[in-house]
């Protein structure tokens, strides 16, 4: 193989129909009410942690949609249960991470 | 009696001929098509209760005995008299009456324009209007018979500039939601994703019908317009889109794809407008003598508005602003103006 | 596919294009990377359909090349347009044809800027005045060359030598056409065929007896993109683009590619062998590539011209395999001989990707 000093870039586009929705379907079971998430963004704008550590909950369900990686995300959680206070579809989002954490444990 | 010419048949103009033969006037019916009931007749089922469509137009039509119903007729010419219009209908009929009411309706937006979707070009591309036909039993080679993954896009020839019609059609969202949840019950294995630039519920019981497509039927909403569909070898239709709430890009291999055609004005909003000199308004619907409590009145003495000739409307509005446009031609009418 | 759909947008989008007395300008850069491309255009032009097709060695770059570099300011750009315009006047003509697709956008653009904005193309008028004392019209028709080509199409099939059909199986050769972006992405009327499904090639390929390939991202850029591949850096997404259209075409087995831009056959003729070096594959079928063809290149097998008097031996990829499917009569011993008939250096080979 020659190395021409660049190559092929990996699309960072997301095949819907291929993703693995592994993580997020035993989210679903756990939490059926994560599917009411309508991204307001609530709960990512009254993070305590979030603007010191990136933790978005609406990101890390969000991805788990699109079938990403959020471990490293959900380990800033510190738990406060702020986000639950404000969400207007009433999803229990700390009993989710609690749930997320177990998923994970268990992975 | 008097007669009121009715120009449009859809169910403005049913609702409001039921009316007007109940406050003792005689409507005379001018509907292009072969049969009553316009857009709705060829619908399914109608939100939020999921009232069949056709329920709703025999119920109009079970209000029309006494009316004159003339169908394949547009009017020809209409001519303002002292008090009144005289009217020559295509069909040869010559009438003479005092209120006109105009329920001409709108069109559905041709999807074949979006040139990007591929309606008429892919082979699993269909609109809103060709599902709820689907529903209705209608044939359609383009359905799938077991898909994975179907497709639906909001907002197709509605707030796009380009496209020629900057304004919200309204009912899309929610019809989208319906469709959406229509189909998973059908296919049940299938995944469905809406792609929305906004969600647009205002309605009574809208909410509940999204939450629900949400949280029972688990459909997928995605936030971003559909900006390009090819096919591939399989003939499955490929969309892009970006995610933009995940702010990346999205591809998706769905085996149909519904566009949601938004409602235009009728290709004869302004011919009938300039017969009578109606003005019509800068979205090329008719334009109201205001938009928030003169809805049904033209700025001619007598020409008067139901329905969707005035701008984007769901069927619960349609036929309220048919009986307020009956009771404003009787009060017209018998001088209680 | 629903084929009828395709040629009702089709007739949507067709453009008035004279028959004869074109003002001809070339790409900067064409007669370079696929040197008789241009001299077939005006070989086939003039010597075979007998058309009035005039050039002059005046003519300079359309400055579209620095202009999508970001290197030189629109008004430069319209006053180098300007003057090009002017020995078009001088000559005689009113019908402008421009080889170059980024040229080609870049004169619809000017036209429509100046159309847009009168009091600019006074200035530019001035500007053109003041720096040579020139003046002139604006072209009546405006095309690019292989609209010229896409109307004689029929012509030249009349004097076909060779078919795009398969000698050995009957089948017509499945052809992917890719269009440059600059030739009506930005004024989709513009083009014969509109932006979305543009027929300039594909009328070509089937009037030729070849059948068109239509995959997911055909109207996807080839991956040149100007500054992605001209910075270094950046090189990396250009060849990342040219995979992606590779690996959405693959599953259609094309036969080969033709283009109608300077940048998109070269780009999908090199990376090819990029891709093939970088990471073991290749598109075609026995390991070769596929072969990438500019629309004269094609329109000259056709009409029966000698490979390598076509310069075909200095694509990256090589195109055997298509001539053979053809039945075009070829010297492998002649591929690297001269025009004085002595052999030149050959070129290496690449590893992974088959070449002769």
């Amino acid at each position: 193989m020659i190395d021409f000093g660049f190559g092929l870039s990996r699309s960072s586009a997301v095949r819907l129909d291929e993703v693995d929705l592994s993580l997020y379907k035993r989210l679903e079971e756990l939490e059926p009410q994560v599917r009411t998430c309508i991204g307001c963004g609530s709960c990512s704008a009254t993070c305590t942690a979030g603007p010191w550590s990136g933790m978005s909950i609406r990101k890390v369900i969000l991805n788990l949609q699109r079938g990403r990686d959020i471990e490293k995300m959900l380990s800033n959680c510190m738990l406060c249960g702020k986000c639950t206070m404000v969400c207007p579809r009433g999803i229990n989002t700390r009993h989710l991470i609690l749930s997320l954490c177990r998923i994970y444990e268990k992975k | 009696m008097d007669k009121v010419l009715i120009i449009g048949g859809g169910i403005a103009g049913m609702e409001a001929a039921g009316q007007l033969l109940k406050l003792g006037y005689e409507p005379v019916i001018a509907e292009k098509e072969d049969h009553l009931g316009g857009h709705v007749a060829g619908w399914h089922k109608l939100f939020p209760d999921m009232m069949d469509a056709s329920a709703l137009i025999e119920q109009l039509a079970s209000k029309l005995d006494g009316a004159t119903v003339y169908l394949r007729t547009r009017v020809a010419y209409m001519n303002r008299l002292k008090d009144g219009y005289s009217v020559m209908l295509s069909n040869g009929t010559g009438l003479v009456c005092r209120a006109v009411l105009i329920a001409s309706g709108f069109r559905l937006f041709d999807a074949a324009k979006k040139e990007e979707y591929g309606y008429g070009v892919y082979d699993h591309v269909i609109t809103n209007s060709d599902l709820e036909a689907w529903f209705n039993g209608v044939e359609d080679f383009r359905v799938p018979e077991n898909p994975r993954h179907i497709a639906f896009v909001h907002c197709v020839g509605s707030r796009d500039l380009k496209a020629g019609n900057p304004q919200c059609s309204k009912v899309c969202c929610m019809t989208a939601i319906k469709q959406a949840i229509e189909m998973k019950e059908k296919f049940p294995d299938a995944e469905i994703w809406c792609f929305y630039m906004d969600l647009r519920l205002f309605g009574k019981k809208y909410e509940d019908f999204y939450i629900n497509a949400q949280r029972d039927h688990g459909i997928h909403f995605v936030r971003g317009r559909v900006s390009e569909v090819g096919e591939d070898i399989d003939g499955r239709v490929v969309l892009k889109a970006e995610d933009t709430l995940a702010g990346t890009q999205v591809k998706l291999k769905a085996d149909l794809l519904v566009l949601m055609a938004g409602m235009l004005c009728n290709e004869d909003t302004a011919t009938i407008a300039s017969m009578v000199r109606a003005a019509v308004d800068s979205d090329g619907f008719m334009r109201s003598r205001d938009n928030i409590y003169r809805i049904n009145e033209s700025n001619r003495p007598g020409i008067f508005f139901a329905g969707a000739c005035t701008g984007t409307k769901t069927v619960p509005e349609t036929v309220a602003e048919a009986r307020a446009a009956a009771l404003d031609i009787h009060n017209y009418l018998s001088g209680n103006d | 596919m629903i084929y009828e759909g395709k040629q009702k947008i089709w007739s949507d989008y067709q453009k008035e294009i004279p028959d004869d007395h074109w003002y001809f300008v070339r790409s900067c850069i064409r007669q370079n990377f696929f040197p008789a491309s241009e001299r077939m255009f005006t070989e086939i032009t003039r010597n075979v359909l007998g058309k009035d097709v005039h050039e002059t060695p005046y003519h300079t770059t359309c400055g579209g090349i620095a202009y999508h570099c970001d290197t030189i300011p629109h008004e430069t750009v319209m006053t180098i347009v300007a003057r090009q315009f002017s020995l078009m006047t001088e000559a005689g003509y009113e019908n402008y044809a421009a080889s170059c697709i980024t040229s080609f956008g870049n004169y619809t653009e000017v036209l429509e800027t100046w159309h847009e904005y009168p009091e600019l193309e006074a200035r530019i008028r001035e500007n053109l005045w003041k720096a040579c004392r020139r003046e002139f019209n604006k072209p009546k028709y405006l095309a690019h060359s292989s609209d010229l080509i896409y109307k004689w199409r029929n012509e030249i099939a009349a004097r076909a030598r060779h078919l795009l059909i398969d000698r050995h199986t009957g089948e017509p050769l499945r052809i992917v056409e890719h269009i440059g972006c600059h030739y009506s992405k930005m004024f989709p009327s513009k083009g014969v065929g509109g932006a979305e499904y543009p027929y300039v090639l594909c009328g070509m390929i089937e009037s030729w007896g070849g059948q068109v390939v239509d995959y997911p991202e055909r109207r996807h850029c080839c991956g040149y993109g100007f500054r992605q591949y001209h910075v270094q850096a950046n090189r990396g997404y250009s060849v990342s683009n040219t995979h992606k259209k590779f690996e959405s075409m693959e599953p259609y087995r094309p036969d080969a590619i033709i283009t109608n831009c300077p940048g998109c056959p070269y780009f999908l003729d090199r990376w090819q062998y990029v891709i093939a070096e970088q990471t073991g594959k290749t598109y075609g079928r026995n390991g070769f590539g596929i072969p990438v063809l500019t629309y004269e290149e094609l329109a000259g097998l056709v009409l029966g011209y000698n490979p390598w008097d076509l310069g075909l031996q200095l694509h990256q990829v090589a195109v055997e395999p298509l001539l053979d499917k053809m039945g075009v009569e070829f010297d492998p011993d002649a591929k690297y001989a001269g025009l004085n008939k002595e052999d030149l250096l050959r070129p290496g080979l690449p590893v992974n990707m088959k070449c002769f």
